[in-house]
C-alpha cells in the first residue's frame, strides 16, 4: 500500500481505478529552416487555430462549470493575442532562423520563468497557463497530442500536474477523482474539481509511476488522503467513509433549502451547535437553518489570557455575516465544571458540577460579562444575532443579566456605536429549578433553549463524566422528559419559542415526542442536521 | 497626455481574470495606454505585461494615457480599476 498525503480540493471519498495521465511529452527538436516568413505563417495559423479551439473549449467550460470558472479559458485566448508573446515567437524564427515548435517551445519556458520567479503564490500558478497554452499552440503545430485517449472505463485521474484545459477536456462521466502531486489549491485545475464536485487531492509531493497504472486507488477528498493498492483494513475504513459520503450527499441532494416540516405542516427549525468559527463550513455544507448554540467558552478555552473584546468581535461577526441573517444563537461564557482556564484561577472545588461556573462567575466577575456582552452586540450589527446565558435557576439572576446587558447597550448607543436594538434574549433551561420556573421565566426573555446534558445529570443526580453509572443513567427517563415538556408549555404560555440544544435534539428516537409538544426548534451537530430533517419531514 | 493613479482594493491583488478584462478593455482605444508600479512598466494592452507587473492590494499604480482618445481612454479606465479592482 503507498500512502499519500496532500491537500484535498474537491469534496467527497472515491474508490476506483488508477489511470495515469498520459501525456505525449517529447522534447522539441531544434531545426534550422530556409522559408522563414513560410514558418511564421504556420505559427500563426496554429495559434488561430489554437485560439478557435479556446473558444470552443469556453463554450464547453460555461455548460461544465459557469461563466466565472470558465473565464480562464477566455484569459488563455488573450494571451495568445499578446503581442509580447508573438513578437517573442516571431523573433526566435527570424532571429535564430529556426522551426516554429522550437520558438513556441523556448517562449513559453522564458515566459513560465517570470511567473515562476515571483513571489505571489497565485501568480507562481500562472507559469501553468502560459505552458498550457503554449502546448494547446504546439498540437496545432501537429506536435504532440494533449488529449488524453478515452478510457472505456471509470477511473481515478493520477498525474504530475493538469493544466486547465486538460482538466476540462476530460470525460466526465469517466473521471471519478484527481490526484496530482503538483498544483495548488488555487491551480484551476483544484477549481473546476470542486465545482464538478469530483473528490481531488492536490500537491502530494509524489509522482506515481506508470507501473501503478490499473490499480486499486482510494481517495479522500476531505482528509486529503490517498491510498494506492489499500490493504483490507484501510480498504474497508474508506468503503465506510464512502458510504457515509453518498448517504450524506443523498440526503443534501433530496433535502438541501428543503424546509423542516412534518406532513401535518407542523415546521420545527433545525439549527446547527458550533464550538468556534472553524465549524461555520459544516454548517453550510449540511444546509442548517441557524445556529442554535454558538459555545463561546471554546474562545477562551484556546487562549491563553481573557480574549479581548476586539477578538471576539471579529469571531462573532464572522459567524453573523457567514449565517446572512439566519439566526445565530451565541451563549455567553460556560465555564467551569468540566471546561477550566487556568487563567481564571478558579478554585478547587469538591464538586465542580454544582460549582462556580457560567452566569454564576459572570455576574460575580462582571468585567468578563461586559468584555463578552459588548463583542455579542456590537457583531449584532452584521446580522440576526442572539445572546443566551447558561446555568439559570432563578428569576433574579436573569433580571441581572438582563440589566448589565441593558447598561453594555446604553454604552454602544452612547459611543454611537451600531448594534440591534431588537436583539433576542434567552435562556438555557438545564436546571430542574429553570424547567420548574419556566413560566415566571419565560416572561422574562425572548426564548428558551434546553440543555438536555445538564438537565439530565442534575435531574438524575448522575454526574455525566463518571462512567461507572452508565447502568443507572436513562437518557429517556420520563423525569427528564416531563421537564421537558414543562418548559416548552411555560414557554409557549408566555407566547416565547422553545428549542432544544443538547444531544437529546440529534435522538431521532424522540424526535416524535418532541414535534407532539410543540418544540420549535432543534439544534444539534451540523452532521445531524439533515438526517434530523428527513426524520421531521417523514413525521 | 492623460494620467491617474489608484490604489488596489481587490484582496486577490490584479489577478489574472481582471488582467484579461484591463486588457480587453484597454483595447477598445486607439492611445498608447500604459501602466506603472514604481519604477516597472507594462503596456495595458498586453496581458503578460500586466500580469507580470504582480500588483497586490494596497500598492498604487499609475495609468498613462497618449494620443488622440486619451482623454476618453483615462475616463474609462479609471472607471474601470473603480469598479473592479
Amino acid at each position: 500500500m503507498l500512502v499519500l498525503k496532500g491537500k484535498g480540493v474537491g469534496g467527497g471519498v472515491t474508490i476506483g481505478t488508477l489511470a495515469v495521465f498520459k501525456r505525449q511529452e517529447t522534447v522539441v527538436e531544434r531545426h534550422s529552416i530556409t522559408d522563414i516568413e513560410g514558418e511564421v505563417a504556420r505559427f500563426q495559423a496554429a495559434r488561430g487555430k489554437a485560439i478557435e479551439q479556446l473558444a470552443q473549449l469556453y463554450e464547453k467550460a460555461v455548460v461544465d462549470v459557469g461563466r466565472d470558472n470558465a473565464a480562464i479559458f477566455e484569459i488563455h485566448q488573450m494571451m495568445l493575442e499578446d503581442l509580447d508573446y508573438i513578437e517573442s515567437i516571431e523573433g526566435i524564427i527570424r532571429t535564430q532562423e529556426v522551426n516554429a515548435e522550437y520558438a513556441v517551445q523556448a517562449t513559453a519556458e522564458n515566459f513560465a520563468e517570470i511567473f515562476s520567479s515571483m513571489e505571489d503564490e497565485y501568480m507562481q500558478a500562472r507559469a501553468a497557463d502560459v505552458k498550457d497554452i503554449s502546448r494547446k499552440v504546439l498540437a496545432c503545430l501537429g506536435f504532440g497530442s494533449d488529449a488524453m485517449e478515452s478510457a472505456s472505463e471509470k477511473f481515478v485521474l493520477v498525474a504530475d500536474d493538469l493544466v486547465p484545459s486538460e482538466t476540462v477536456q476530460l470525460d466526465k462521466s469517466k473521471v471519478q477523482g484527481f490526484v496530482t502531486a503538483g498544483g495548488s489549491v488555487n491551480s484551476h485545475t483544484a477549481i473546476l474539481a470542486r465545482t464538478m464536485g469530483i473528490p481531488a487531492v492536490v500537491c502530494t509531493g509524489v509522482s506515481i509511476g506508470a507501473e501503478h497504472d490499473g490499480k486499486l486507488i482510494a481517495v479522500d477528498g476531505y482528509a486529503g488522503e490517498v491510498f494506492v493498492d489499500p490493504d483490507a483494513a484501510t480498504l474497508s475504513l474508506m468503503q465506510a467513509k464512502l458510504e457515509q459520503d453518498v448517504q450524506h450527499k443523498k440526503l443534501l441532494d433530496e433535502l438541501k433549502g428543503k424546509e423542516s416540516v412534518t406532513s401535518s405542516g407542523q415546521k420545527v427549525h433545525v439549527y446547527a451547535n458550533i464550538g468556534n468559527t472553524g465549524d461555520l463550513a459544516a454548517v453550510l455544507a449540511n444546509d442548517a437553518e441557524g445556529i442554535g448554540l454558538f459555545r463561546s467558552e471554546f474562545i477562551y478555552l484556546e487562549n491563553e489570557d481573557y480574549p479581548t473584546e476586539e477578538y471576539q468581535f471579529a469571531k462573532y461577526k464572522l459567524a453573523a455575516e457567514t449565517m446572512a441573517g439566519k439566526r445565530v444563537i451565541i451563549r455567553t461564557l460556560d465555564i467551569g465544571a468540566d471546561k477550566q482556564a487556568a487563567y481564571f484561577n478558579l478554585p478547587h472545588e469538591e464538586n465542580p458540577a454544582l460549582g462556580y461556573r457560567a452566569i454564576r462567575i459572570c455576574l460575580e466577575q462582571q468585567d468578563i460579562f461586559r468584555t463578552q456582552l459588548r463583542a455579542i452586540c456590537r457583531a449584532s450589527a452584521y446580522g440576526k444575532v442572539a445572546v443566551m446565558f447558561p446555568m439559570i435557576i432563578s428569576l433574579s439572576e436573569v433580571r441581572k443579566a438582563k440589566a448589565i446587558l441593558q447598561k453594555v447597550q446604553q454604552e454602544l448607543a452612547a459611543e454611537h456605536i451600531p448594534f440591534d436594538k431588537e436583539m433576542e434574549v434567552g435562556i438555557m433551561i438545564e436546571t430542574p429549578a429553570a424547567a420548574l420556573l419556566s413560566e415566571e421565566l419565560a416572561k422574562e426573555v425572548d426564548f428558551f433553549s434546553i440543555g438536555t446534558n445538564d438537565l439530565s445529570q442534575y435531574t438524575l443526580a448522575i454526574d455525566r463524566q463518571n462512567q461507572h453509572l452508565e447502568s443507572f443513567f436513562d437518557a429517556h427517563h420520563p423525569a427528564i422528559l416531563r421537564l421537558i415538556e414543562m418548559t416548552v408549555a411555560g414557554a409557549h404560555k408566555a407566547g416565547i419559542w422553545c428549542g432544544v440544544c443538547g444531544e437529546l435534539g440529534a435522538d431521532l428516537e424522540l424526535t416524535e415526542k418532541f414535534v407532539a409538544m410543540g418544540m420549535d426548534e432543534l439544534s444539534v451537530s451540523p452532521a445531524s442536521v439533515l438526517p434530523l430533517r428527513q426524520k421531521i419531514r417523514g413525521l | 497626455m492623460e494620467k491617474f493613479t489608484y490604489v488596489i482594493t481587490d484582496p486577490a491583488g490584479i489577478h489574472a481574470r481582471p488582467a484579461g478584462l484591463l486588457v480587453k478593455e484597454a483595447g477598445k482605444f486607439a492611445s498608447k495606454l500604459t501602466i506603472s508600479k514604481g519604477a516597472k512598466k507594462g503596456d495595458l494592452k498586453r496581458i503578460f505585461g500586466v500580469m507580470a507587473l504582480g500588483v497586490k492590494k494596497g500598492e498604487e499604480i499609475e495609468v498613462t494615457c497618449e494620443g488622440a482618445d486619451e482623454a476618453a481612454a483615462a475616463s474609462a479606465l479609471a472607471a474601470f480599476f473603480k469598479a473592479n479592482l
